[in-house]
């Protein structure tokens, strides 16, 4: 499952990131790298961008770009 | 990445470059409260200018610790040294010392919000590596608390070596005390230096340093392997002379593998992050705020949506109704000292000069100030509480059916104050692909200075009739702004389509909590932008507004000036008192109107009347269009003036005068279809010297404003030619 997906009010846990496209770079930069602990906050209507929290950090996100960062839901092991 | 050129050092100037200042570089990420910081430190002893070669503002200030006084450069908000934007990329070569004009800083004050330490920690490491002295500001400690968490200081300052950490609550100025003393300790006494965080990465720098001159700090060379693609890796490359990309190479195969290298910096960075995070960051009970509760409710996508309409709704409606009276001050501020220097000076061009040129050209300019005060301070207030963040999240979706990103809408809100500004707000834009279609959109949006052309053609021509609970009026000029905004998303989605055709523009924003603005941080930045658009709007509507005035006033008729001369003596003989003196006025006014028509102005206004004779203007109108080119709002004073009612008149006599007004046949010359084309005109139209000036400047050449003149002005008069023609 990616971060285009998540359930809110669960924790998850990025364990893969595709990292070939510059932008995907810049939101690894920005810290959604492998280990990062995300949730879904909320998202604009049509569900589309969608924000996401990481250690007190919201950022936003297109759905689209969501999809290159591969989660599992947190606690299950890594 | 933008590709605007920043002046960079050039390399055989390199060792003055090296020299270090005593001046302090004051780095954060954006939102972590660097820029209260820096004011609170500094106070009013600032300074702002541009960065050489590109439009960024740098901020310097002067921090005063007992009697020693600190230099301290306010940089861009940045989240790493590799960068991303044009800010971001300022904000590091300064940090590095690399922008002509700005000495290499001697040390560095890094403010780090204790709220968000995942990415302030990122962001540190990469500064402690630089090898400058560092100083750790940590910043909304109070905030941290109240959010439930606690921030170990000490174990922090352990884990980064012994560096100098100041807990601060900047709004409230605890901690700061301290601050300043290891602010002004920082360049005098000798600094721990910091761990060893990337041991290969510094092997491999200390290698390559053997073939590059020493001036060169490894941190340079460091950064040239980690961002392939950047001037500092072409710069470096150059060093190692013939093969040195190569080399580099080789180098970023060993470290780095298959992996990007910028994706490897993240993950070695971050793995860092989170080990100290653990060990420093501690969960205590949380603190339901204002913020919160607030943010909490605006997350939801309906409520969120709702509210941001509601939220501008209410911007707007206070721009209008609370600027008006001030405007109206103005106008009638500058009207009278118009009226006393005509009257206490000879009659003649000297007279004429300084008060319809002078003054109503200064007047001109200062009567939008209210509006743009208003809307300036309501937008650095949702700016600063974290709003604009999330209108921009709110409006990704809409501004992506049209090619551009959420970011697009700041400076798109901004244009409805003046356009000037709202350009100058694309530069958070990272791509500049969008960011230039943005400023193309950006002068569709109805400014202040269409405001007073709408009000005049609306007032006379558009009957104030009910129409279910609005007002015909209020109808047409919803209409013109959203004439404006259709015009202005179609053209940005036109753009992206044809010339600025390329890739989707990605859209990744950091959102900051809701938070209670500083009310000094504020006003500083009001400060700071009406100076900038007195300065920008003001030198430019000034001049133009004395070249229109030369152009109406000479050549002078001595014919006509005697025949008015002795209309106004055989008037004197016959009437008295009230009488007389309607009657002069009036021929006052009648002898400007017919020293206008042949006015250079005037005959321009002829010579060219044909090309609008489609449209169903006439010689005066086409005249008044002209003069208004360089600055719209012009166009009001010469209606006023060619239709013989003064230039000081009030709207309802030039109303009155503007609906008798009729063809050489005896038709009325402003009939519906023709007033509606008028508007559409304006509402197109790039009549705006300024806006031309700061396109320029923005876009870094004369290729865009060209463009965006041509295009507006053909939008505007084929809009005005179907507009008439259907109508007629």
């Amino acid at each position: 499952m990616t971060l285009a997906s998540l359930q809110r009010g669960l924790k998850y846990v990025i364990d893969g990131v595709d990292a070939t496209d510059p932008d995907v770079q810049r939101l690894m930069v920005l810290g959604l790298v492998e280990g990062a602990e995300v949730e879904l906050a909320s998202s604009a209507i049509g569900g589309d961008p969608m924000e996401f929290r990481m250690f007190g950090n919201a950022i936003s996100l297109r759905r689209e770009q969501a999809r290159h960062f591969a989660v599992s839901p947190a606690g299950l092991g890594e | 990445m933008s590709k605007e050129a920043v002046t960079l050092v050039p390399a055989d100037q390199i060792s003055i470059r090296r020299k270090p200042s005593a001046s302090i570089a004051v780095v954060g990420n954006p939102n972590s409260g660097k820029s209260t910081l820096f004011n609170r430190l500094t106070g009013m002893r600032q300074k702002t200018g541009n960065y050489p070669g590109v439009t960024v503002e740098k901020h310097i200030g002067i921090a005063k610790v007992g009697d020693a006084s600190l230099e301290l450069i306010d940089l861009p908000g940045m989240f790493a040294l590799s960068a991303h934007s044009l800010e971001e990329r300022i904000a590091s070569d300064v940090v590095l010392g690399r922008i002509a004009d700005v000495p290499r800083p001697g040390g560095i004050l890094a403010v780090v919000d204790s709220t968000h330490l995942y990415q302030g920690l990122y962001l540190l490491q990469q500064l402690l590596e630089i090898g400058l002295p560092v100083v750790v500001a940590l910043t909304m400690t109070d905030a941290a608390e109240a959010s439930g968490l606690s921030v170990d200081a000490e174990a922090l300052k352990r884990r980064l070596g012994g560096v100098k950490i100041c807990p601060v609550v900047a709004t409230t100025g605890q901690g700061l005390d301290d601050l300043r003393l290891a602010l002004a300790e920082l360049t005098e006494m000798p600094q721990p230096d910091p761990p060893e965080f990337w041991e290969e990465l510094s092997a491999a720098s200390e290698e390559l340093a053997g073939g590059i001159p020493a001036t060169v700090p490894r941190i340079e060379i460091e950064r040239a392997l980690i961002d392939r693609d950047s001037e500092l890796a072409a710069e470096v490359a150059g060093y190692l002379g013939e093969g040195g990309e190569a080399k580099l190479e080789i180098y970023r195969d060993r470290l780095f593998g298959s992996e990007p290298p910028l994706a490897s910096e993240a993950r070695k960075r971050y793995t860092w992050v989170r080990d100290v995070l653990a060990e420093v960051q501690h969960a205590a009970p949380v603190i339901t705020t204002w913020g919160s509760r607030m943010a909490m409710f605006m997350n939801r996508p309906v409520p969120g949506t709702l509210g941001l309409f509601i939220v501008m709704a209410i911007v707007f409606q206070a721009v209008f109704a609370w600027a008006t009276p001030l405007m109206d001050a103005i106008n009638a501020g500058t009207g009278a000292l118009g009226g006393f220097v005509q009257a206490s000076l000879p009659d003649g061009a000297l007279a004429s000069f300084v008060a319809d040129g002078v003054i109503a050209g200064v007047g001109s300019v200062i009567v939008f100030l209210p509006q743009i005060l208003i809307l300036f301070l309501f937008i650095i207030f949702l700016e600063d509480s974290g709003y604009l963040a999330r209108a921009a999240y709110l409006m990704d979706r809409l501004m992506r059916s049209v090619g551009l990103s959420g970011q697009s809408i700041i400076p798109m809100i901004s244009s409805f104050a003046c356009a000037v500004p709202g350009i100058m707000a694309t530069r958070v834009i990272p791509n500049r692909r969008d960011r230039v279609a943005t400023i193309l959109a950006a002068p569709f949006m109805t400014c202040s200075a269409r405001l007073p052309v709408y009000a005049l053609l609306i007032a006379a021509f558009v009957p104030a009739r009910e129409v279910g609970f609005m007002n015909l009026q209020g109808i047409v000029l919803f209409g013109l702004y959203m004439l404006g905004i259709v015009a202005g998303l179609l053209t940005a989605l036109l753009l992206r389509k044809t010339a600025l055709h390329g890739p989707k523009p990605t859209f990744a924003l950091m959102l900051p909590e809701f938070r209670r603005p500083n009310m000094q941080t504020v006003l500083m930045q009001l400060l700071g932008r009406v100076k900038i658009f007195l300065k920008r709007a003001g030198t430019v509507i000034f001049a133009v507004a004395v070249v229109i005035w030369a152009l109406a006033y000479y050549p002078r008729s001595e014919e006509i000036a005697s025949t008015y001369d002795d209309l106004r003596a055989s008037a004197a003989q016959t009437l008295t008192g009230e009488e007389l003196e309607l009657a002069i006025a009036q021929l006052d006014n009648e002898n400007a109107a017919v020293q206008l028509e042949q006015s250079l102005l005037g005959r321009a206004g002829k010579v060219v009347a044909p090309v609008f004779a489609p449209l169903g203007w006439d010689w005066k109108i086409s005249a008044a269009v002209i003069a208004s080119f360089p600055a719209r709002e012009v166009v009001v004073a010469v209606l006023g003036t060619v239709y013989a009612v003064g230039d000081e008149a009030d709207e309802a006599t030039l109303t009155e005068r503007l609906t008798s007004a009729t063809h050489p046949d005896g038709s009325p010359l402003f009939t519906l279809p023709m007033v509606i084309g008028l508007l559409i005109f304006y509402a197109c139209c790039l009549q705006c010297a300024a806006t031309i000036a700061v396109i320029r400047r923005e876009t870094g050449g004369w290729q865009w404003p060209l463009f965006a003149w041509l295009y507006m002005t053909g939008l505007g008069y084929v809009g005005a030619l179907i507009a008439f023609q259907l109508g007629q």
